[in-house]
């Protein structure tokens, strides 16, 4: 008996165990709470510096149009640092490229789980795989020896540009968008494609009127998801889009994106001076976007969801 | 306590215990290896020549390790002033740049760059004057034919903004005027690529990327190499700065003499494409004034 009663009051192993899982599982957890907190933190208090510390107008650096921080305008007395160019040339590569891909990858999705889902699973999805491993730099060096030269030739001018640089981020987005794509088109239930083919749909009514209905919300996540990777991007567009601090009037004359801004000029910063405060604001309004990406995605989650 | 509580608590002591461990780690660092490992942060264009003397004089020193990093000159000259590295590279002088405190750094000049308007080979030019550069590069002048070239648009190619050898060549080439906003390239290997692919493209580069792929421009028909440089006779070319906060201590003091030494500045620093602060028969005050050696 006191045996028995020995084995209920103490802790058994396996509860021990339970506990150690937790912790680990908690310990994780809170450091990359606190990883995330305080990048956010760093990056807030920085970039806010622009506006609180050196004094600068909202307005007049999110709509001026032009760049130049280490000159001071005769005129207002406060250095060229209008935002506008590059947050326009941010959002047009990212928009474009992320125009240019949806299609490509809602054919090579459908291709993949309606029409030849065999030759799908054995050569699409590892040429997808490949390409979602191939590293920045190797988009922006191919980018650089062959797109731009193209683009020259054809448009004229030295080929970097807008064009370029949606080029390049439109193999790079693509197999993000097909691979979360065939996601969501294999999660679409059977039934629902056997349900229209048993009314007499032929297989193109079913995709189009029952399939792709059913994975809208899933392919919007997945556009979102493919502009967020765009956004973000520096190296590959840096190498293409010319990093011309201008307001883009042509998709074939340099532009800059807000990426490309910020690689090029922190090195060339001292740290606490207002020309390296500028590119801590360009980086928050960076992180900022990256938010409003997720809330978009989560917001279309609840939205769309499947009933 | 519940379950769930305890793993909270263990938890917590886990991310107390790391945070403490790093804390302590911070503060028990090792200290006394800064005496023996010598930290140099700042301008990639200055980067090579360091690294590779450091690496010679590592072998030469046992026990010492001179440690290279870039970065950019401007954060080699604030982690300098800020006494975080040992060593801040720069291709400007320190009172050149905004937000360094200038008075509490020694300059080491440690070897001299030249820089050369870099053209496109089909651009039909070989010498342009200044007054044609500045007008260039102001926007003025846009076709190649308005300076006795080819009936070609003008390309302009930048080095970004802050990067010492755009700063040398608009404070010597264009007369102090700054470019107008135009393409930028992180790099000089990326520039002269670009320059030797771009028809109607014109940038500039240290001497040491100047290659048959492009042509390098006479400036006011003087030929930019190294001899019109060391005479003082082009007028396009920077010193390479080491900067320390205050006098160098011993360790660092004896690296910067080695630096200097006529061993390096005979055999690595022309290898690497700079000119040797002895070949220099003139110095340059950071005004720009010029005095015979």
């Amino acid at each position: 008996m006191d045996n028995i009663t020995k084995k209920l009051m103490q802790r058994s192993e396996s509860t021990r165990k339970d506990t150690i899982g937790r912790a680990i599982s908690m310990t994780a957890l809170i450091l990359i709470a606190i990883v995330v907190v305080s990048i956010f933190v760093f990056v807030l208090s920085r970039g806010l510096s622009t506006f609180y510390k050196d004094g600068v107008n909202v307005k007049y650096f999110l709509f001026g149009t032009t760049w130049n921080p280490s000159v001071t305008d005769p005129a207002t007395k406060k250095p060229y640092i209008g935002a506008l160019p590059m947050i326009l040339g941010s959002f047009l590569v990212t928009f474009l490229s992320a125009i240019v891909a949806t299609p490509f990858a809602i054919g090579t999705a459908l291709f993949m789980t309606e029409i030849a889902q065999k030759r799908g699973a054995k050569i699409m999805q590892p040429i997808v795989e490949l390409l979602v491993g191939i590293p920045s730099v190797v988009y922006g060096f191919i980018g650089l020896t062959v797109v731009v030269p193209v683009i020259r030739t054809i448009a004229g001018g030295s080929g970097f540009g807008i064009l370029s640089g949606t080029i390049v981020l439109f193999v790079m987005i693509l197999p993000t968008i097909t691979s979360m794509t065939v996601d969501t088109l294999k999660s679409v239930p059977r039934h629902y494609r056997e349900s229209a083919l048993a009314i007499g749909a032929t297989r193109w009514q079913m995709i189009y009127k029952v399939v792709l209905r059913a994975a809208t919300p899933g392919i919007l996540t997945a556009i979102v998801f493919g502009m967020a990777r765009a956004f973000g991007e520096a190296l590959a567009v840096q190498m293409v889009i010319g990093n011309a601090a201008l307001m883009p009037h042509s998709l074939t004359t340099p532009a800059s994106t807000l990426t490309s801004v910020l690689t090029m000029g922190i090195g060339n910063t001292v740290m606490g001076s207002l020309q390296n405060d500028v590119l801590w604001t360009l980086a928050m309004i960076l992180l900022i976007m990256s938010l409003v990406f997720n809330l978009i995605v989560r917001a279309i989650g609840r939205r769309g969801a499947m009933k | 306590m519940s379950k769930s509580h305890r793993g909270a608590v263990i938890s917590s002591i886990v991310v107390v215990a790391i945070v403490a461990a790093l804390g302590t780690a911070y503060a028990t660092r090792d200290k006394s290896a800064s005496g023996t490992s010598i930290t140099a942060v700042g301008s990639t264009a200055l980067q090579p020549l360091v690294e590779a003397a450091g690496e010679e004089y590592a072998k030469e020193n046992l026990g010492i390790f001179i440690n290279v990093q870039g970065g950019g000159t401007g954060t080699g000259l604030s982690q300098v002033s800020q006494g975080a590295v040992d060593l801040g590279n720069s291709d400007v002088f320190a009172e050149e740049k905004e937000g360094i405190k200038a008075s509490q750094l020694v300059d080491h000049r440690v070897a001299v760059v030249g820089i050369a308007p870099l053209l496109n080979k089909d651009n039909g030019v070989k010498n342009l004057s200044t007054a044609q550069l500045k007008a260039i590069f102001t926007g003025k002048i846009t076709n190649w034919q308005e300076v006795g070239g080819k009936n070609l648009d003008i390309v302009i190619i930048n080095r970004a903004t802050g990067s010492g050898t755009r700063a040398t060549f608009e404070k010597w080439a264009l007369g102090g005027a700054e470019s107008i906003s135009a393409q930028e390239q992180d790099s000089s290997g990326m520039v002269r690529s670009i320059v030797a692919t771009t028809p109607g493209a014109i940038s500039y580069a240290a001497f040491g990327y100047i290659d048959s792929s492009v042509v390098a421009a006479s400036v006011n028909g003087i030929k930019p190499n190294n001899q019109n440089v060391a005479t003082g006779k082009y007028a396009i070319w920077s010193y390479e700065h080491v900067y320390t906060k205050g006098r160098p201590n011993a360790q660092v003091g004896k690296f910067l003499k080695y630096l200097t030494s006529t061993k390096i500045q005979s055999t690595l620093v022309p290898k690497l494409g700079y000119i040797s602060i002895h070949d220099m028969k003139i110095s340059r005050s950071v005004n720009g004034q010029v005095v015979e050696k």
